[in-house]
């Protein structure tokens, strides 16, 4: 479905991203897991749009993503999540929705993604008027979350869904996460909770200072020696 | 649904017949003996001064983007449309009565075009910024333009061939009344109006909001900034024309300076970023306050001053933070009625929304 191969990216003279490849298949949950600093949201901005690659190529269903303009790649079915929930702080929670549904023609479509979305997160819909900013942080990245699935998306990126959060939100969020998973939607998830993130995915790559240190059956990766050590602090 | 759909075609309705007595007060107020040249000065003053602010609001408030440089494009519109009316009496058109009425639209169109020309050439550079940088180069901008202004011949002196560089404009004749001048404020804060709750003026606040977030939901950024900016810009240039068409028949470049480009910043702030209501208040209050306090004209800015400090300690949000008035929810509140829905909170503070990335 999305086939990353060997991008380099630069922040100036600052080579971060030194030939990364990866692949994410139809229905999976993939998790990029690393130190900070070790480029995964990079890697992520990249893919989006919101950053490009000084060389390499990005393929999407048989699309070059480096030649389409970032708030274009929802149009095909990508939806992104940025880090640290971005949520627009001076609408209601409704209007945070409808954004994320901006790009839709079809009004019916969207009040029906509305009311989905608040079943799947009935905490949205105690807060529907409510403005954005006024949330707590698990309820941000709840809407967050919410607003990137309102075009039904068939890939979703998600960028350190868990930061910040207490652990029972981290646990509910990544339930969420696999509800997703099981309704068919593929994820590409960015983590620094190396644990949680390996427990709902099928695959995982590990990322070290800008390039694959490990990749392979998340299963297997936990129960790697070198990442638990360097990675699950056991 | 149909609910909705009543009540707006019933506030539709209810906001032409508020237009028509406004219309009437403004028909009494000419027969009255209040109707001095001077007072129908203040209000033609009150007129381009809204339009100037709220057309402000639009990138400062709505967009978050800080234009300091504003009149710069106000210049523009003032100058285009002064040439026009002086091409149109060179080449014998009539300004009195309705072709007068006809032509001075004409010229407040052009100016209004050209003002906008200019916001998007502007705006293309300038909005690779944010922030106090953003302020800085459109502060440059707007100089920029005057100084310009200052130097080209055909704005100068006698203006088009006989234009002389350095010197006020002069002779420009009064195609417009008060009738217009007021016909045409209202329907430029109703286009503004309709422009800020449509698609597009979300896109804007969802921008003012959160970049990345908008980038993510599919709105193009640059395209939806430059649009407001462009947009501001025209309606700045509309406030130009009828700013120069004022009736004093002269147009200098100190008009168009910094200064008064911080001055209809302070009014946007004053009046709530985010509330075109807000807008029209403070430019109505503040272009009438000096008039008033003129026996203390020495101690205006003071108090002036004094009015801004006290706003920010009380009221950071502005005098309406971003409620917007309306005829139909009024009506009902006086009738007793609740109100349809829950009023999109104006006292929402800043200190509660988190402000942090």
């Amino acid at each position: 479905m999305l086939t990353v191969k060997d991008i380099h990216v630069s922040y100036g003279a600052i080579h971060a991203i030194k030939g990364v490849s990866l692949t994410v298949n139809d229905g999976e949950i993939v998790s990029l897991i690393g130190a900070n600093g070790a480029g995964k949201t990079t890697i992520l901005h990249t893919i989006s749009g919101l950053l490009r690659a000084s060389s390499g190529s990005i393929d999407y269903n048989g699309t070059d993503l480096a030649k389409v303009h970032p708030s274009k790649i929802i149009n095909l079915g990508m939806a992104h999540v940025p880090e640290g929930r971005h949520v627009f702080t001076r609408m209601t929670v409704e209007e945070n929705l409808r954004m994320g549904a901006f790009i839709s023609n079809n009004p019916a479509k969207v009040s029906e993604n509305i009311d989905r979305s608040y079943q799947r997160f009935p905490r949205l819909a105690e807060r529907r008027k409510q403005f954005a900013g006024t949330l707590s942080g698990g309820e941000q990245q709840m809407l967050a979350m919410a607003r990137a699935l309102m075009t039904d998306p068939r890939i979703v990126l998600m960028d350190e869904p868990s930061m910040g959060l207490s652990p029972l939100l981290v646990k509910e969020v990544f339930s969420i996460i696999k509800s997703l998973h099981e309704a068919g939607i593929t994820v590409l998830l960015v983590e620094q909770n190396a644990k949680m993130a390996l427990s709902i995915a099928d695959r995982a790559y590990v990322l070290e200072t800008g390039h694959i240190a490990m990749e392979g059956r998340a299963a297997d990766l936990l129960n790697d020696d070198k990442v638990r050590q360097a990675y699950l602090g056991a | 649904m149909m609910k909705l759909k009543k009540d707006s075609q019933k506030g539709t309705l209810l906001n032409f017949v508020g237009i028509a007595v406004l219309f009437a007060a403004l028909l009494v107020f000419q027969q009255s003996s209040f109707a001095s040249p001077y007072m129908r000065g203040i209000l033609i003053q009150c007129c381009y001064v809204i339009i100037m602010v709220t057309s402000l609001n639009i990138p400062n408030g709505f967009m978050g983007q800080f234009s300091l440089g504003h009149v710069g494009f106000m210049a523009v519109g003032a100058y285009t449309s002064a040439l026009v009316t002086k091409a149109l009496v060179q080449v014998g058109v009539p300004y009195t009565g309705l072709p007068g009425y006809a032509m001075f639209l004409v010229a407040v169109l052009v100016g209004a075009l050209m003002a906008g020309l200019f916001g998007l050439m502007v705006s293309v550079p300038a909005l690779r910024l944010r922030g106090d940088y953003l302020a800085i180069i459109t502060l440059g901008f707007g100089e920029i333009i005057r100084v310009i202004i200052q130097n080209i011949p055909i704005a100068g002196g006698k203006g088009l061939a006989e234009g002389q560089a350095g010197q006020p404009l002069i002779g420009i004749k009064n195609f417009s009344n008060m009738y217009v001048i007021v016909g045409l404020t209202i329907a430029c804060v109703a286009l503004m109006y309709a422009f800020v709750r449509s698609k597009y003026g979300r896109a804007i606040k969802a921008i003012r909001d959160d970049e990345i977030a908008s980038e993510a939901a599919g709105i193009n950024t640059t395209y939806y900034k430059v649009l407001a900016f462009t947009v501001s810009a025209f309606f700045a240039g509309v406030a130009g024309a009828i700013f120069a068409h004022r009736g004093l028949g002269t147009l200098q470049t100190s008009d168009f300076t910094f200064v008064k480009s911080t001055e209809y910043v302070l009014m946007v702030v004053l009046g709530g970023m985010g509330s075109l209501t807000g807008s029209i208040i403070s430019a109505v209050v503040l272009s009438i306050l000096p008039e008033v306090l003129r026996a203390f004209a020495q101690y205006r800015m003071l108090i002036y001053a004094f009015l801004l400090v006290l706003m920010m300690l009380f009221r950071p949000i502005g005098l309406c933070g971003t409620w917007e008035f309306s005829l139909l929810d009024t009506l009902r509140g006086i009738r007793g009625h609740k109100p349809k829905k829950p009023q999109a909170p104006a006292g929402v503070k800043r200190e509660e929304v988190s402000e942090d990335v």
